[in-house]
């Protein structure tokens, strides 16, 4: 029963890094996973319910969330200035931690990238990172000191490869895959890998984030499972997509 | 604030309600789930239920729509796995049943006879089902049928939960107190749209889907008010429920007891909050039992 509910924590900075993706870091002393979320609002007006971002990194002082402004709690979001404060329930779910005896590679599509900088920087062995976009990237540059190697996809060619990020290469040659990104992509990414073992972190929509609603449903070889209670991340093996 | 519901004594009015608190676990890591008056049981059928394919949840203006689809894991399961780790929390636990034909509700409650459970709460009010649930809780005819048969063979307390969706909700409560209930739970969800412009097409797989949040209290408390006034039996608020005001506003309307819902995803803590509020607020208005604010906005149960 440690766990308090709802904190207030301060905004220290939250900006756009490319049209309609924000970086919003928030000041305390935090302690969570890699792989984790939060449950996250504004205080006052707003919607009822709160949303779910997963950690993006966490450093010494504060924690940092890349989200997108989907509708109208992350346009709310996206309007909190330096010492406004937000509440966050959490950590909240599983985590995935890169292990030093496993080639692995860590693949994001879109916001879906989110998550892979704090698993990378918490890796016992720097993983390949492998990026995708539609048109122009971002945030890729912080990728660069916890990658084995770094790859940008574009859609649009503009940087890297031309093309889906899950086309790249041929994945089987890694040990472990975690991916993160559109639901087509991880279903792509699900159909080309034979022979290694691929996680995916799931988005779901979610009311409580605590695992009572069962909104964040999904179904597996063992039944139905909750995004936010027994996820987000799964083994794609588990998976029925 | 000890209330008693038909006969059972509750440590104070306040109850989690279905689908809304599951079966206690996950809010054990945030409270201590035995300061509640008592907790609903998700919706329990006869067989294990995988719910709704498809959105399940959808956020409107102060509100929420759901359609989960009764996921469960069965009364059996409910029985043997969690059942005792409830039981644990010192509070009373009410077993909401719902089905999909009149005998699925027979058979499940003939299991919950077994067990020291002391209050059923008949689920005939499921919007997100495509047999029974709701389908009996719009017509009295329908709803005598299931609460004549569930009666004949259930010795607990037998309390009906009834549908905002009904066709006249006080005649609804009448049926069911003549049918022998022993108290009346409402309202459950309001039956709800919602269309996804981009892809024209609904939000959910079902169509419609259940209305819940502060959005509806409003609407909800009137049917309380009206139910408590029409009927005498003990009725239990349900409906939007967010603060301890929200609560002391269906207590004034004539209810017994209230459940909160939604709140409980807002957040985890909602419930206890509540208590303590509520507590404040009777000693603040120097009231010792809530039998003297109850209905006190007129009515027979002031």
């Amino acid at each position: 029963m440690e766990n308090k509910g709802y904190r207030e924590f301060p905004v220290i900075s939250n900006e756009a890094v490319v049209e309609n993706i924000y970086r919003m870091d928030l000041g305390g002393d935090f302690i969570a996973e890699p792989g984790q979320f939060f449950m996250l609002r504004s205080k006052g007006a707003g919607p009822l319910l709160s949303r779910p971002l997963s950690i993006c990194d966490i450093s010494q002082g504060y924690l940092t969330f890349l989200y997108a402004v989907v509708g109208e709690g992350t346009a709310i979001l996206s309007r909190k200035r330096p010492g406004d404060a937000v509440q966050l329930l959490g950590p909240l779910g599983n985590s995935y931690k890169v292990k030093s005896e496993r080639k692995t590679a860590l693949i994001g599509g879109g916001i879906g990238i989110a998550p892979l900088l704090y698993i990378a920087k918490t890796a016992e062995i720097k993983p390949d990172i492998y990026l995708g976009f539609r048109d122009a990237p971002f945030f890729e540059k912080e990728f660069e000191a916890y990658a084995g190697k770094l790859q940008i996809a574009t859609e649009t060619g503009g940087v890297g490869y031309r093309g889906f990020v899950t086309d790249i290469r041929n994945w089987d040659d890694y040990d472990e895959l975690f991916a993160c990104g559109p639901m087509p992509m991880l279903k792509a990414l699900s159909r080309k890998v034979v022979d290694c073992e691929l996680y995916l972190s799931l988005e779901a929509h979610m009311a409580c984030g605590i695992g009572a609603c069962l909104g964040c449903a999904v179904e597996t070889v063992h039944g139905m499972k909750r995004v936010c209670k027994d996820g987000p991340i799964f083994s794609a093996k588990e998976l029925i997509l | 604030m000890r209330t008693d519901l038909a006969g059972i004594s509750l440590k104070n009015p306040l109850i989690a309600a279905s689908g809304t608190f599951g079966f206690g676990q996950e809010f054990g890591e945030y409270f201590d789930p035995g300061i509640l008056g008592a907790i609903a049981t998700k919706g329990l059928t006869l067989e294990p239920r995988m719910g709704n394919r498809g959105r399940r949840i959808h956020e409107t203006p102060a509100g929420m729509m759901n359609s989960i689809g009764l996921q469960n894991p069965s009364v059996a399961v409910f029985i043997a796995e969690e059942l005792p780790r409830m039981r644990s929390y010192g509070t009373e636990i009410i077993a909401n049943v719902g089905g999909a034909g009149i005998e699925d509700y027979e058979e499940a409650i003939e299991l919950l006879e077994a067990t020291d459970i002391s209050i059923i709460e008949l689920n005939i009010s499921c919007p997100n089902v495509k047999e029974g649930g709701m389908a009996f809780g719009i017509r009295c005819s329908s709803a005598r049928r299931i609460v004549r048969a569930i009666r004949r063979c259930c010795t607990k307390k037998l309390m009906v939960k009834l549908s905002p969706n009904a066709e006249n909700i006080v005649d609804m409560a009448y049926t069911c107190a003549e049918e022998g209930a022993d108290a009346l739970s409402l309202v459950n969800t309001f039956n709800a749209l919602a269309i996804d412009i981009e892809n024209r097409r609904p939000v959910f797989n079902n169509v419609t889907a259940g209305l819940s949040g502060p959005a509806i209290k409003p609407i909800a408390l009137r049917m309380v008010y009206e139910v408590a006034k029409a009927v005498d039996l003990p009725v239990v608020g349900i409906g939007g429920i967010s603060n301890w005001k929200d609560a002391v506003e269906y207590i004034m309307a004539g209810a017994t007891a209230v459940q909160v819902g939604t709140a409980n995803f807002v957040d985890p803590l909602t419930m206890p909050k509540i208590i303590e509020g509520m507590q404040l607020y009777m000693k603040r208005e120097g009231i010792q039992n809530l039998s003297e604010i109850r209905g006190i906005i007129g009515g027979n149960h002031g």
